[in-house]
């Protein structure tokens, strides 16, 4: 059996000692509180980590619905970063949020820390019937609630019309008919994409793949079932493969300046996506505003209706807070208040999970100025309603997603194809699992 | 008499006063901020890394104490060697370039024929000011290929766009950054250290017909060489340790750089993303192995020299 190691000697685990030290500290404190929550002359302040434009207005909301609760919001990085420093807190055992962003893909990984609090415990389980079920279910364990569901990001294919218009080409709705757009595109006007392969994002690569039927993880205990290269994801990157041959897709990196201005100058013509993509556009690209349309995702056979996810958040409160109450009473706010709801959509384009808003009909048929007054969330509604659940993230995404990233990168600038990449990622990834310590079946 | 001797005394007694700690206790005292700042600071992180390094933390089965497995498994680590030499291959390209220039403009200043010489030192000086960070970011901003001068000037006058981040251009890119950084810095150094070469010596070699170049070259050069000797090992043992610059343009250039481009940027990437906390330990200690092995045969080589 493995001796803990602890620089407190006795055996005395060192994260434990806080936690403990905390609490006999707060006792006394939360003794003298009815219902453990805060009465009106106390002033709870809660730590909330997110990146999400437009947090703020939100969080005015709930300070405004409970004035006695203080939240400061803090961003501390969109996505790794973010991540990163959420781990260094738990390592340290001190610095964390009592709040934070927590997508999907991690909440695996920082369940596997030990550092998720159960929301359930506080009454999160009251608000479950509000949130559409897969999403609910992706957050929680049984009674066990480890995340209030904040936005959900059903795939599908943002264009732009002036582009399609101006080279004749139609939407195309499988992917073989996609393929033939890219490489007529490429031949006619040299310079013009239409697409960008975003091989330095992991997520999106997770999220076309999951629509394919790739499911490389699953856990059971300490079991753990690795297959990420199997013929799904093999056939998927010849497909690539050919299209980043061919010149017909470019290879720039995602994320970056110039790719934001590829996308608003049209030398992208779409982008595969989920439904919070302009969510992060419409501040940096005005001169497109108004040319986007959304179309379902282009499928694998015609007239099939599967569709994925990327991305989407949650509200996740963790072990250390001193302050599980109130912070369960703002994650169910934030999450399913449904004003809240309403502004993350209309104002943030984030797709709900609220069920009441999903059916709401007005919210539904909103058009949008970016998108040149479509009313997109019935693509995006009918996407949600066709997302396969059945997909699991790894308990150690972070390190999955570099290795993709290093791998898919290092293929393009030349070393073997997207196919290559995907075995060279199997083979770390099974030795990482078995270094740290999980039985690989 | 007396009064003398009275004043002598009392005048011997106020100094005596004012003696506030013991002349054998001064000289640790004097040391005492350096040496708190010193332990607390590099030798008790030291410590602790050593400590992480001979463990090994799991995300199944807890921590135990694994001796010395994390360092055999540094020696045999394709991704750390092929860091090492990589920054071998980039400070062969970066080193004497930067530091030829910043011996070529401290001879330059010091020849006496500049005018505005202060402008000229401060303003090759600022740059090493400026934060490694925000140099990265500038030159990362630069370097791009839409928004970039570079790329805007090339298409102005109708020339294809230069491509900074593609696997031929990366180092020289890197490379550029760091020269820009560093060599005011160093110039700084060489410009000292000429400061200390007494004038009569141009003097006697202009009266035996030694012109100002050979002046620079065949006298002032040869005198300042310990000094060089310093600069190189000092800017070895920071080009081995390269993060900032391949940690902040790996978003822009994902294809040519990878999550272990660098020893440092390795040992960052198991702690932070991997959680290999431990193996990340033993790594950084195995990267300052190999600097101190390459500084030390580094110095074997130019005091062999020197002495010659």
């Amino acid at each position: 059996m493995p001796k803990d190691k602890s620089i407190l000697g006795a055996g005395l685990d060192r994260r434990r000692f806080l936690q403990v030290a905390g609490a006999s500290l707060a006792a006394p404190a939360l003794a003298t509180l009815p219902a453990g929550v805060a009465r009106a002359d106390d002033v709870v302040n809660l730590t909330f980590w997110a990146w999400t434009p437009g947090t703020q207005d939100v969080v005015n909301m709930f300070e405004k619905k409970y004035p006695n609760i203080k939240v400061n919001l803090q961003n501390v990085g969109q996505g790794a970063p973010h991540y990163v420093k959420l781990r260094d807190a738990i390592k340290a055992g001190t610095g964390l949020p009592d709040v934070a962003q927590m997508e999907f893909n991690s909440i695996p990984s920082f369940k596997a820390l030990k550092a998720l609090a159960d929301m359930g415990t506080s009454g999160a389980n009251d608000v479950k019937d509000k949130f559409v079920d897969w999403t609910w279910k992706a957050a929680s364990d049984g009674d066990k609630v480890y995340g209030i569901p904040w936005d959900s990001g059903p795939m599908g294919l943002l264009y732009r019309k002036d582009v399609f218009d101006d080279n004749k080409l139609t939407v195309p709705e499988t992917w073989d008919e996609f393929a033939d757009a890219a490489l007529q595109l490429a031949k006619n006007k040299p310079g013009t994409f239409l697409t960008d392969f975003g091989a330095a994002d992991a997520g999106w690569i997770a999220a076309v793949l999951w629509q394919k039927g790739w499911r490389p993880f699953h856990v059971d205990g300490t079991n753990i079932h690795i297959q990420l290269n199997d013929p799904i994801a093999k056939e998927w990157a010849g497909y690539w493969q050919k299209l980043i041959d061919a010149k017909a897709v470019d290879t720039a990196p995602v994320w970056t300046t110039e790719w934001f201005a590829g996308l608003d100058s049209g030398k992208y013509a779409s982008w595969i996506t989920a439904a919070w993509g302009p969510t992060l556009m419409t501040s940096s690209m005005k001169a497109s505003v108004g040319k986007w349309r959304a179309a379902p995702m282009p499928q694998y056979k015609k007239g099939d209706k599967i569709d994925s996810n990327w991305g989407g958040s949650n509200f996740s409160a963790f072990t250390t807070s001193p302050h599980l109450k109130e912070a369960t009473l703002f994650a169910t706010f934030m999450g399913g208040d449904p004003d809240a709801g309403k502004f993350w959509n209309t104002k943030e384009f984030l797709f709900p999970v609220q069920k009441a808003l999903i059916e709401d009909k007005e919210l539904m048929g909103t058009k949008y100025d970016f998108y040149g007054g479509q009313a997109v969330n019935e693509v995006f509604a009918a996407a949600e309603n066709q997302v396969d659940v059945g997909f699991e993230f790894a308990p150690f995404q972070d390190y999955v997603n570099t290795q993709i990233q290093d791998e898919l990168a290092a293929s393009i600038g030349g070393k073997g194809t997207l196919a290559d990449a995907f075995d060279r990622v199997q083979d770390t990834v099974v030795s990482y699992a078995n270094d740290q310590g999980y039985t690989v079946v | 008499m007396a009064d003398i001797a009275a004043t002598g005394s009392a005048v011997a007694k106020r100094r005596r006063r004012r003696i506030i700690v013991n002349k054998r206790v001064a000289p640790y005292v004097f040391l005492a901020p350096f040496i708190i700042l010193f332990v607390v600071f590099l030798i008790v992180p030291l410590l602790y890394a050593f400590d992480l390094s001979v463990y090994k933390s799991t995300l199944v089965g807890g921590t135990r104490f694994v001796w010395f497995d994390n360092y055999k498994r540094a020696f045999t680590d394709a991704n750390f060697w092929s860091g090492i030499v990589l920054l071998i291959k980039f400070s062969l390209m970066q080193i004497p370039v930067m530091l030829g220039l910043s011996l070529l403009f401290a001879l330059i200043l010091d020849s006496g024929t500049v005018y505005a010489k202060s402008f000229f030192r401060v303003s090759f000086f600022i740059p090493y000011a400026v934060p490694a960070v925000i140099a990265t970011l500038l030159w990362g901003y630069m370097y791009g290929p839409a928004y970039g001068p570079f790329a805007q000037l090339a298409t102005a006058i109708g020339w294809p766009k230069p491509d900074f981040f593609n696997d031929q251009t990366i180092l020289p890119s890197i490379a550029n950054i760091a020269t820009w950084e560093y060599m005011g810095y160093n110039m700084i150094i060489y410009y000292a250290a000429l400061q200390a070469i007494p004038t009569d010596l141009e003097e006697a070699s202009l009266m035996d017909g030694a012109g100002a170049f050979t002046y620079a070259l065949r006298i002032k050069l040869p005198m300042i060489v310990p000094t060089i000797i310093v600069t190189i090992i000092f800017s070895i043992i920071g080009s081995l340790q390269l993060f900032s610059e391949p940690y902040l343009l790996i978003n822009l250039a994902r294809n040519v750089i990878n999550s272990h481009f660098t020893p440092n940027l390795y040992a960052y990437t198991l702690a932070f993303t991997g959680q290999q906390y431990n193996y990340s330990a033993a790594i950084s200690f195995v990267l300052g192995g190999v600097v101190a092995v390459i500084s030390y045969v580094f110095m074997l080589f130019a005091n062999r020299g020197v002495s010659q």
